[in-house]
């Protein structure tokens, strides 16, 4: 294990890489599972003490298994407001973690280990929220990394378990399995024919849920989704899983085929609107996350449907990411506000697309720091 | 009248819809809970969580518990709760033993066999389904 004090350069983008399964459409996976220590009060009512021992302990399990020996921590509360954000526009924590570690010493931490595949939250709303990720549409794999970690940690730390009710968690819409699965996803197709909606009242039907890129509570942004189970109890984990997989199977296809529709019927149309996000991204100088967000869309569905010859989808999710405010105050070496945070965005993306018009001639591109 | 298993797509296709997914968090949802509840909860004034000081008000309030031992405190109050919000109030998932702990075979089977019940109901392998509930009843019979 790593000192706590380490830069975040580069750090928890693994989601990022554009591979693995159904990368035209799906994101990335993530799975979560919710644990609790017996014998400590919940992080709502536990004091700074058992807040510092859970994370003592968590650190000390962490230290004793061996796929966890590169793991790195970091106590929130360490961090500047701006390094907590890029976490956040990094979707490595929540807004609850960072509203934690305000209340100091609320001993709130993140840790990233395996590549930075497998993350622990610790004195979130539960003490521990245990995630992994991975690259597009991978939730078999994702889970099964994920159960081995809940596997080696559950045996050295003592886990707050119910026969009946299962892990037993702050909120009672995490008992049970304690496990949220969930895949980004991205559907211009189904939202520019107007079945979104039909869809997206089947996905509630059958279980599942979905949010907005930004997570809980969050709007819905350029025509990205982040389905989830709703349900935490009664099923299996696989079950779970299973079905989130199922339901995102059919919902690619229904996508694919609303993309096949406006192909036949709209071609014109469609092309017209992929060249003239790929125009306003090439050209604007300002730009808000918002408009920005819903035109990469348009990039994004370009590039899948192959009318427009760049950029690269890995080109597309490190501007989804690097292109926030928090990442461009990091680049500017300040603080933005909004319009000056627009302005670096339009000049950050306007950069990277150039870049990748000059690196798509059919060679390898340069490799590039994430940070 | 007949009941008919849609997936998202058939839904759609048939444009059945239901309604959006709850947008309300959790403590919207409570707070409705706590006013059609009132009458029994004056009935039934419950007493703080013995070990975390969590009372019924806080809950209803932040919609968390403070504590493991909430659960057993206001386990009453929860299991139609729960009921509500996850449609069941049994767990069929992983089976956790404590580390160090040495929990008997007996517990181990049950949840193997309300885990292998649970699969057999959802693939509508009744007769399996009543040979598991059969033995789990033995099992438990024999406490």
């Amino acid at each position: 294990m790593t000192a706590d004090r380490q830069p975040l350069a580069g750090r928890g983008m693994a989601w990022l890489t554009g591979g693995g399964n159904e990368a035209e459409i799906v994101l990335s996976t993530r799975v979560r599972l919710a644990r609790n220590l017996q014998g400590f009060p919940f992080p709502i009512r536990a004091d700074a003490e058992d807040s510092a021992r859970i994370l003592e302990r968590t650190k000390a399990a962490i230290a004793a298994i061996e796929s966890l020996r590169d793991a790195s921590v970091w106590d929130v509360a360490d961090l500047d407001v701006r390094e907590r954000e890029i976490l956040l526009e990094r979707h490595l924590i929540s807004r609850e973690l960072v509203e934690r570690a305000t209340l100091r010493p609320a001993h709130a931490a993140l840790v990233l280990a395996g590549n930075d595949e497998l993350g622990l939250m610790v004195n979130e709303e539960d003490h521990l929220r245990l995630q992994s990720f991975s690259a597009g549409f991978a939730l078999a794999e994702t889970w099964r990394r994920l159960d081995r970690l809940d596997e080696e940690l559950g045996a050295l730390l003592p886990f707050a378990f119910h026969h009946e009710l299962g892990f037993l968690t702050s909120c009672p819409t995490n008992v049970g399995t304690g496990l949220r699965a969930s895949v980004l996803i991205h559907l211009p197709g189904l939202v520019l024919t107007k079945e979104i909606n039909k869809v997206l009242e089947g996905i509630s039907q059958v279980g599942l849920t979905y949010r907005g890129f930004h997570g809980e509570g969050s709007e819905v942004v350029g025509n990205l989704f982040q389905l989830s189970n709703q349900t935490t109890l009664g099923k299996t984990e696989e079950d779970l899983v299973e079905h989130l997989e199922r339901v995102t199977g059919k919902v690619i296809e229904y996508e694919r085929s609303a993309r096949s529709v406006l192909l036949r019927e709209a071609p014109t149309v469609l092309e017209d609107k992929v060249w003239r996000a790929y125009g306003i991204l090439r050209s604007a100088r300002s730009l808000s996350t918002g408009e920005m967000l819903n035109l990469l869309s348009g990039l994004r569905l370009g590039v899948s449907l192959k009318l427009l010859p760049t950029p690269r989808v890995d080109t597309l999710n490190e501007i989804l990411v690097l292109a926030q405010t928090a990442h461009r105050s990091r680049e500017a070496g300040s603080t933005l506000d909004e319009p000056d945070a627009d302005v670096a965005r339009a000049a950050y993306v306007r950069e990277r697309l150039a870049e990748d018009e000059q690196t798509s001639d059919g060679n390898d591109p340069p490799t590039r720091d994430m940070n | 009248m007949s009941t008919h298993h849609l997936c998202s797509v058939c839904a759609s296709e048939k444009g059945v819809s239901a309604s959006a997914p709850a947008k309300a968090p959790l403590v919207d949802f409570l707070a409705q809970l706590g006013k059609a509840g009132e009458a029994e909860s004056e009935r039934q004034p419950l007493d703080p969580c013995p070990y975390c000081g969590t009372t019924a008000a806080d809950f209803r309030r932040t919609g968390r518990l403070g504590c493991a031992e909430c659960w057993a405190h206001f386990d009453a109050h929860l299991r139609g709760l729960v009921r509500r919000l996850q449609g069941s109030v049994q767990h069929v998932g992983k089976l956790y033993v404590h580390p160090g702990s040495e929990i008997g075979d007996r517990l181990a089977q049950l949840a193997g066999l309300r885990r292998r019940l649970q699969r057999a109901v959802d693939t509508e392998d009744f007769e399996a389904a009543a040979e598991f509930r059969d033995r789990i009843r033995e099992i438990e019979a024999g406490e």
